[in-house]
């Protein structure tokens, strides 16, 4: 805060741990913890009283990059009927947010791939992007949906970070990742970490690492599932998904935005707004006389297809990052994993 | 393949309807001019690729450029009012304004036709994003082969420049096969599928190029024909259709497997997309 970031920490809210703005060097919560479970998120606390217990909670840096919506232009038209566009870029605060995962890291990284793609920069996430000073905390609590050791993406913070903490009993561990990270390690008096310390924050990573229960069978899945997309399994997923939506509202790496026209009431101007969107959605297939996915099933084949086989066409590895949200905040509970098992029972093999 | 000219993906163009057209009862054309003149005399486009219309204070949709690469007067676009933007188009008149975004994508493969066979496949509408290579092979008419332009429509009332099909009927080394499902009165071409025309169609299979806008099932069965007929894989290509709405490969929409449509298509060779075209649903 002193030096002049705004700072997002773990909030309880509605039930959930979300990131929220502290106001306060104080200000960041004890205790917390989260029990998770297909269709399930349960605030729990945790016995021992730490800051970062927590596996992680439905966002976390997502939508302070690609916001939930945004305006992108807006037109001004005049009495004659001419027309003005101009650009709207957002005004973003540098900010910093304490506590996020490794499993967000990576999905910030594929969202970098994604949205700063080498002559198509977007703007809006770059302006944003830029100002994001990032804490991250090794997992030490995996929650039961996490199964990011399998995908190679945590428990353990490897890259994309400023600092990465892991939480001791007797304290933090704290390396940083960037330049402006040790910057910041540098203003603080810190004592260095004993080799007793560093060990034990290594064997805390391993440990979580080795509670996960979850798991997806390879790194690779693209064509073992384009080989079967006509198999039985998407029609019974298909019997049991609601097409809510919410696994891609909760993904890290889901990037799907609409664009909408918002009309001022005087109708002399207009902004063109983006606004995440789902393919799980009716619209999102739509085209001119009919629906590219009209049913449930095509839905959540594109989508899985999407996350983990064709996403390596695109971005050169799978869209999936392990941290189960898509898991938990499914109303049905319906496991990725689960799915994927089904899917490719017999083998991964084309 | 063209290399898609890059222009900013930001704010539109404020436009102005210089000409309009009305087609069919549905299907109106709009010539547009870019209001800053500067911008107008630098915008360039390939065939095949698409513009994002702007209504104002509606939104926008992703129209093909018809009109002719060299033709500096104004940029064409032939339009079906089916959807909100599309009707409010559909009631604008010359002098009146819009927005536009462009051109996006990858066009047809013109280099690759110098000296071989063009055979044009299209259904409905798809005869809109196709025009514009009629347009450049007439323009340049030695450097090419045979053309063969092969239209279906569902209904004889749907086909749309009935005057320009039948000139180039008339063109020396030039072939123009319509078909409609349903015909009507005094209507001079065959009445049926379009895949009846095939085998009237006369061209070089192992020297054409054949490319393809129409309906997904149309166009698989016009594949079959023209690889039957030996027509190499490589030489075939589609322009694909998909919900548009970012144009440069960003909101995800119009993902059609890993490819973006938009960026990556709307024109593809057969070979990248047949293996998912066989699958309903993507």
């Amino acid at each position: 805060m002193q030096l002049g970031y705004q700072c997002l920490g773990p909030a309880l809210e509605n039930g959930a741990i979300v990131m929220r703005e502290l106001d306060a060097p104080d200000g960041l919560q004890r205790g917390l913890q989260a029990e998770q479970e297909p269709g399930r998120y349960r605030v729990t606390q945790d016995p021992h009283h730490r800051y970062f217990a927590w596996a992680n909670g439905p966002q976390a840096i997502k939508p302070q990059v690609f916001a939930a919506k945004e305006s992108l232009w807006r037109v001004e038209r005049d009495a004659a009927g001419r027309l003005q566009f101009a650009a709207m870029l957002p005004v973003v605060p540098k900010q910093a947010i304490i506590g996020v995962r490794a499993c967000d890291l990576a999905a910030l990284a594929l969202q970098d791939a994604h949205f700063l793609r080498e002559g198509r920069r977007d703007a809006h996430y770059a302006q944003r992007r830029a100002q994001l000073f990032l804490v991250a905390v090794q997992c030490a609590e995996p929650a039961a949906t996490c199964f990011c050791a399998s995908t190679g993406d945590g428990p353990t913070p490897t890259a994309g970070h400023d600092l990465a903490l892991a939480e001791l009993a007797d304290g933090f561990v704290i390396e940083a990742g960037s330049d402006k990270g040790q910057a910041v390690l540098d203003a603080l008096n810190l004592s260095p970490a004993t080799s007793q310390q560093i060990e034990a924050a290594r064997r805390q990573g391993e440990a979580a690492a080795a509670a996960q229960t979850r798991g997806l069978p390879a790194r690779n899945l693209r064509d073992a599932l384009m080989s079967r997309l006509e198999h039985l399994r998407w029609d019974e997923v298909a019997a049991r998904c609601l097409a809510c939506g919410n696994c891609t509202a909760v993904c890290p790496t889901c990037f799907c935005h609409a664009e909408v026209d918002v009309p001022a009431l005087d109708g002399e101007t207009s902004q063109h707004e983006r606004i995440w969107d789902s393919c799980f959605g009716e619209t999102h297939g739509h085209l001119h006389g009919f629906n590219v996915r009209s049913d449930i099933k095509s839905r959540y084949r594109q989508w899985l297809t999407h996350k983990l086989a064709t996403w390596h066409d695109q971005f050169g590895r799978s869209g999936c990052v392990g941290c189960g949200r898509c898991i938990a905040w499914c109303p049905v509970g319906i496991d990725l994993t689960e799915e994927v098992a089904a899917l490719t029972a017999g083998g991964v093999q084309p | 393949m063209n290399a898609p000219h890059t222009i900013d993906s930001g704010a539109p163009h404020a436009a102005t309807v210089v000409a309009r057209t009305q087609e069919s009862p549905t299907i109106f054309t709009l010539g547009l001019r870019l209001d800053d003149a500067a911008a107008h005399a630098a915008y360039r486009f390939a065939p095949g690729q698409f513009n994002m219309l702007y209504l104002y204070g509606v939104g926008e949709v992703p129209i093909s450029i018809m009109s002719d690469p060299e033709d500096r007067d104004g940029i064409g676009h032939t339009i079906r009012a089916v959807g909100r933007v599309t009707r409010g188009l559909a009631a604008l008149q010359p002098g009146d304004r819009v927005g536009l975004r462009g051109p996006f994508g990858r066009g047809w493969p013109l280099q690759e036709m110098g000296g071989r066979d063009v055979v044009l496949v299209t259904g409905g509408l798809g005869c809109a994003p196709a025009v514009s290579v009629i347009h450049y092979v007439l323009k340049r008419r030695e450097r090419f082969g045979k053309l063969v332009i092969i239209q279906g429509v569902k209904h004889a009332d749907d086909l749309i420049w009935r005057e320009q099909y039948d000139r180039w009927a008339k063109l020396p080394d030039t072939q123009v096969l319509v078909a409609a499902d349903e015909g009507a009165a005094l209507w001079p071409w065959h009445v049926g599928r379009v895949t009846g025309l095939f085998d009237l169609a006369r061209f070089n299979p192992a020297r054409a190029v054949a490319m393809m806008c129409g309906p997904e099932g149309m166009m698989r069965v016009t594949a079959e024909h023209l690889l039957a007929r030996g027509l190499p894989e490589s030489s075939l290509y589609l322009s694909m259709e998909r919900n548009m709405q970012c144009a440069v490969g960003r909101c995800g929409h119009c993902q059609f497997g890993g490819a973006f449509v938009c960026r990556d298509g709307p024109v593809f060779n057969w070979g990248e997309v047949k293996t998912l075209l066989a699958h309903r649903g993507f």
